[in-house]
């Protein structure tokens, strides 16, 4: 008896898979490294942006690789996620906070977010479907850098547009990096989505084999930290 | 000679299986436990060596934070050789079984190995293995709790890298197995003497000019991830 009422209030904290109200705070973690803007979604278990240890879609790599969130909004919309889009009205800066609101749908009870990390090449920031927890509350994740594994980390700005599979990292929206470097490498070890090793950088503005600034453009993980409140 | 010792083996086996059966009121067929321990790396260019496993009670540790690595340890941290720590964990009563992989882990993929045993009370789980592009870094699972875990339930974590403070990091290629160097060798000593956090590689592109690694061998933790499944 006493095993069957536990159970029953073990199934009304849990309570249907149905609507929610989330808030979910974003705050920078790190010295110097911007954040392209978020795409925050609310999906069903069957939908998954990225998984560790596996080769990155076309979608996550055009994340990834250069801040474009087009092609997760529309794998997201086709499986009938709800978002919330760009909630720092643009990259978010070191320090910085910003926070999105989603109503989740019946049924969309996992939470993800992605956006790239400015300057690296292939750095992403990414919550992989969370659960959200069915009882109010404010609950705390932090999250790590990972390298979508499809660009080699030569760490030289672009001169021009992005393309997937190219080499070269899109912008410094901090205007802190270098030129004139000759490349960190160019291979990639590992292919497939894995944890970032960071920046190297150097010292050297108009030279050495970085563009970055090593005293300025490295971090140690976690680099988000995500508050997500069940209304 | 050799037969009454293997009669009184089966005999003292005999009467083992039945104090157990005493104990827990069960036949032995169903108070056994499976268990697949699964380990992807998920560095640039760390390959981990054969990850060691050990399902165990509360009597056993692998190793302890700010304490001083076992032999066991320091040979798996410096030269990725299992056999010592094994050994070890097998000598403890608390361990139901200890086994290592039949490989290593290169970056990019998995590597799943088995457990099973007895069931008993409080059963936890300790896995570690190489970065084997360090001088004796590691990483693994400290004695997860495996208490709760009900048949085909799995807990997933992504694990950190630690330094078994055996050998100093000098990144010479003498002294990393990945790089061709000698694994363990007991005469190298580390003024650190202790289970620390690692603080990663400097690597050559970032100034040490001694060092055999290169900045693709730079790691920022966790540096693997780390699933165990009870299949039975």
């Amino acid at each position: 008896m006493r095993k069957l009422i536990l159970a029953a209030a073990l199934a009304a904290a849990a309570g249907p898979a149905g609507a929610a109200d989330l808030t979910v705070k974003l705050t920078n973690l790190t010295q110097g490294i911007y954040f392209t803007p978020f795409l925050v979604a609310a999906h069903g278990g069957s939908t998954d942006l990225f998984e560790p240890g596996q080769a990155a879609s076309q979608s996550l790599k055009q994340v990834a690789e250069c801040g474009d969130l087009s092609g997760v909004e529309a794998d997201l919309t086709a499986a009938g996620a709800d978002l919330a889009k760009d909630p720092a009205g643009g990259t978010l800066a070191p320090g910085a906070s910003a926070t999105a609101t989603i109503t989740s749908g019946s049924g969309n009870d996992r939470l993800s977010l992605v956006a790239m990390m400015l300057p690296t090449n292939d750095g992403f920031v990414g919550l992989d479907s969370q659960a959200v927890p069915a009882s109010k509350g404010t609950y705390t994740y932090y999250l790590n850098g990972w390298d979508a594994g499809s660009e080699a980390n030569n760490e030289l700005l672009a001169t021009g547009g992005c393309s997937v599979g190219v080499a070269g990292i899109p912008a410094d929206p901090g205007g802190a990096a270098g030129s004139g470097g000759s490349g960190v490498t160019t291979a990639e070890n590992n292919t497939m989505i894995h944890i970032h090793r960071g920046n190297l950088g150097d010292t050297n503005a108009s030279g050495g084999p970085s563009d970055l600034d090593s005293t300025l453009h490295r971090w140690q993980n976690p680099v988000l930290r995500v508050d997500v409140t069940v209304q | 000679m050799g037969i009454r010792t293997r009669i009184l083996g089966i005999a003292g086996l005999a009467a083992l299986t039945a104090l157990a059966a005493a104990g827990c009121g069960q036949n032995r067929g169903a108070s056994s436990v499976r268990y697949q321990v699964t380990v992807a790396n998920l560095t640039n260019a760390q390959p981990l060596t054969p990850p060691a496993a050990v399902l165990h009670r509360s009597g056993y540790q692998g190793w302890t934070e700010g304490e001083t690595a076992t032999t066991g340890l320091e040979e798996l941290a410096e030269g990725g050789a299992t056999a010592a720590f094994l050994a070890e964990a097998r000598g403890n009563d608390a361990v139901v079984e200890a086994e290592a992989a039949d490989t290593g882990v290169a970056p990019g993929t998995a590597v799943t190995l088995t457990l099973e045993g007895e069931r008993r009370p409080g059963l936890r789980l300790t896995v570690a293995s190489m970065l084997a592009a360090t001088n004796d870094g590691f990483t693994g699972a400290a004695g997860w709790d495996l208490a709760s875990l009900a048949v085909s339930g799995s807990r997933t974590a992504l694990v950190k890298a630690w330094d078994a403070g055996t050998e100093a990091n000098s990144e010479t290629a003498a002294t990393v197995p990945a790089l061709g160097g000698t694994g363990f060798d007991a005469g190298r000593t580390s003024a650190v003497d202790r289970v620390t956090v690692h603080p990663g590689v400097v690597t050559a592109a970032d100034g040490l000019t001694a060092s055999g690694l290169a900045e693709a061998h730079r790691f920022i933790g966790p540096v693997a991830r780390i699933t165990v499944t009870r299949v039975r």
